[in-house]
């Protein structure tokens, strides 16, 4: 059995990885985007799972890390001449004017630096619980929103930035995917991930089996901090201009309607669920132009995608309460239990 | 002394809970806490496992004082406890539960468990041994992968122990074992206290309601009423306590 698993999971691998040369050759660049973008809300939405599903913190400070993510790695990567023609109002800070470093040194740091403000941010948020949590979180993204928009010299406030370097490519970002559904499904069938669900579970019998509940919930935060800042950072390089009102609080609703239509606690319902919430979304972006259904005209609601967005989300709420998968994973196991084996699926746990 | 408390006192605003609790436990001995509803059993059990830090007072495990630890600490120096309200983890399996009580001694940290490196697989390998050996000497281990909240409700409150002893504790606080069992279960359950007492070389606090149940097991007890303690002793000396009598049953 086990055997058959590692088979079958390198074949869906290599069968992914084989796809998207496929469709990165031969796909549109409209299309191919929106593949990419897919990508990036699996980082994304993993990252809010780590936080929400497997270790029980309600936190709605997400975009406020993806904020320091984005910034970072464009300030870091983008050439001196760019940022004299982004910097026009007041000049960059001197320091940082000839500060240039590669793509793939400057994702991580710019993780690095999400996790640090999270390190910073989780001392005082994480004495709290459920909802004032929630609320405390949304406050710190709020403030880390405000600051960038008034550090000028640093940020250039709320100009943004633009002509941000165009490196998230396909295999960039698919790699990222990767690496974060590796991290998650290694971290989580730990010992250590066992005490993160325990903590979930019932802070106060974990406390009592020995776990340090707040630490567990520090790690936790930071970590997913890392990876909502790496996604930041990913998205900055694909769309190339960010603003500080790019991270408002809808962003933050956006991942979390990822995370909990495909399951609070499931690492491969918020993949499959980011690649569908990511493609729909375009895919009905027809629904805020005029319409003609006959008995139902209109000419252009814009918006009422997120009206159908919302709806979908009532009714997987009231029909599947935990979401698409719930807190369960689409194994190998579970796929031939239903029969299902021999056609083989995309989205095996690793 | 393998645990004590000295004076400890617990006050909640104007409320005394707890109010001077003098507490000895020698090494090897089951001991009981007695006392009618609301007595302030389940405080002194908070206090001692650092739920609480006592407003006064102090708590010591082998001479050494404890007071006003956090719960893990207390945990990771071997006191470990169960739930009057079983409190185990819902979305795990019956073995799973008993490993979180293992990782107290395993010490994973989020690096080597996520790289599995090789000492992070060694001491997992050696957790799950134990905690297999436990759920065996518990008579879970034909129950190991199921839910845990499938249990039925005694061997759900056998997993709680078995969590505990996962810890690797020297002293163990039951809290109501034996609430909503009936007589046989009780009389079952005691029997298993004494054989786990054995085996484990503990030193074992309850709580318990009923008196029968505490009687045939406990060496010692002591018997709170509104936070004061009126009486320790032997189960014989309990028992014709006047004052104990009064607690319980009400003066004519």
């Amino acid at each position: 059995m086990k055997a058959r698993n590692s088979i079958l999971t390198a074949v869906a691998v290599a069968a992914a990885a084989g796809l998207l040369a496929l469709a990165d050759k031969n796909l549109g660049g409209f299309a191919m985007r929106i593949l990419n973008l897919s990508a990036i809300y699996i980082v994304l939405a993993l990252s809010l799972n780590l936080l929400n599903g497997f270790t029980g913190l309600f936190s709605l400070g997400y975009s406020g890390f993806m904020a320091v993510g984005a910034y970072v790695s464009a300030l870091l990567t983008m050439s001196p001449e760019v940022k004299e023609m982004n910097f026009f109002l007041e000049p960059l800070a001197p320091w940082l004017q000839n500060f240039n470093l590669p793509f793939l040194v400057a994702i991580p740091i710019a993780g690095l630096c999400a996790a640090a403000v999270g390190l910073v941010i989780a001392a005082p948020v994480l004495r709290l619980r459920d909802d004032y949590l929630a609320i405390a979180t949304l406050g710190f993204s709020e403030i880390i929103r405000v600051l960038i928009t008034n550090a000028q010299r640093l940020t250039n406030g709320a100009q943004g930035l633009k002509n941000i370097p165009k490196n998230s490519t396909t295999w960039v970002v698919w790699g990222a995917a990767a690496l974060a559904v590796l991290f998650m499904a290694l971290i989580t069938r730990s010992s250590y991930g066992r005490t993160m669900k325990a903590v979930r579970d019932d802070e106060i019998a974990a406390e009592a089996m020995g776990v340090n509940v707040f630490r567990v919930k520090v790690v936790s935060f930071t970590a997913s901090s890392f990876m909502a800042g790496v996604g930041g950072a990913l998205l900055g390089h694909m769309i190339t201009t960010i603003d500080p009102k790019m991270f408002t609080f809808m962003l933050t609703f956006n991942v979390l309607l990822i995370v909990v239509l495909g399951g609070n606690g499931s690492i491969t319902g918020s993949v499959l669920s980011a690649i569908a919430v990511t493609i729909l979304m375009e895919a009905m972006r027809f629904l805020d132009g005029p319409l003609n259904l006959v008995f139902f005209k209109t000419d252009g609601l814009p918006g009422l995608r997120m009206v159908v967005f919302s709806l979908m989300l009532m009714i997987v709420v009231i029909f599947r309460q935990r979401g698409l998968m719930g807190d369960k994973e689409l194994s190998w196991d579970r796929l031939a239990k239903a029969g299902l084996l021999p056609r083989g699926k995309k989205g095996g746990a690793a | 002394m393998k645990l004590e408390t000295r004076g400890a006192t617990m006050r909640f605003g104007g409320l005394t809970a707890v109010s001077d609790l003098n507490i000895g436990i020698e090494a090897g001995e089951i001991v009981g806490l007695i006392g009618p509803n609301g007595a302030g059993k389940t405080t002194a059990f908070n206090m001692i496992t650092g739920v609480y830090a006592p407003t006064e007072g102090g708590i010591f495990l082998d001479g050494k004082a404890i007071t006003g630890s956090k719960p893990h600490h207390i945990t990771k120096a071997g006191i470990a406890r169960t739930f009057q309200n079983i409190r185990l983890f819902p979305t795990m399996s019956v073995l799973e539960n008993v490993l979180v009580g293992c990782a107290v001694r395993e010490r994973p940290n989020w690096f080597a468990s996520t790289l599995r490196l090789p000492g992070y697989r060694r001491r997992a390998k050696e957790s799950r041994a134990f905690a297999l050996e436990l759920l065996e000497a518990t008579g879970l281990a034909s129950v190991a992968d199921e839910p845990a909240t499938s249990l039925p409700y005694g061997k759900q409150r056998r997993l709680e122990i078995a969590r505990a002893l996962a810890t690797k504790p020297s002293v163990l606080l039951l809290d109501e074992p034996a609430a909503g069992m009936n007589p046989q279960e009780s009389v079952e359950l005691l029997e298993f206290i004494k054989r786990v007492r054995d085996r484990f070389d503990l030193t074992i606090l309850l709580i318990e309601h009923h008196m029968q149940v505490v009687m045939g097991v406990c060496s010692r007890m002591y018997v709170l009423d509104y936070g004061v303690t009126i009486a320790a002793g032997t189960p014989d000396q309990i028992r014709k306590d006047p004052k104990v009598i009064e607690a319980y049953l009400g003066v004519e």
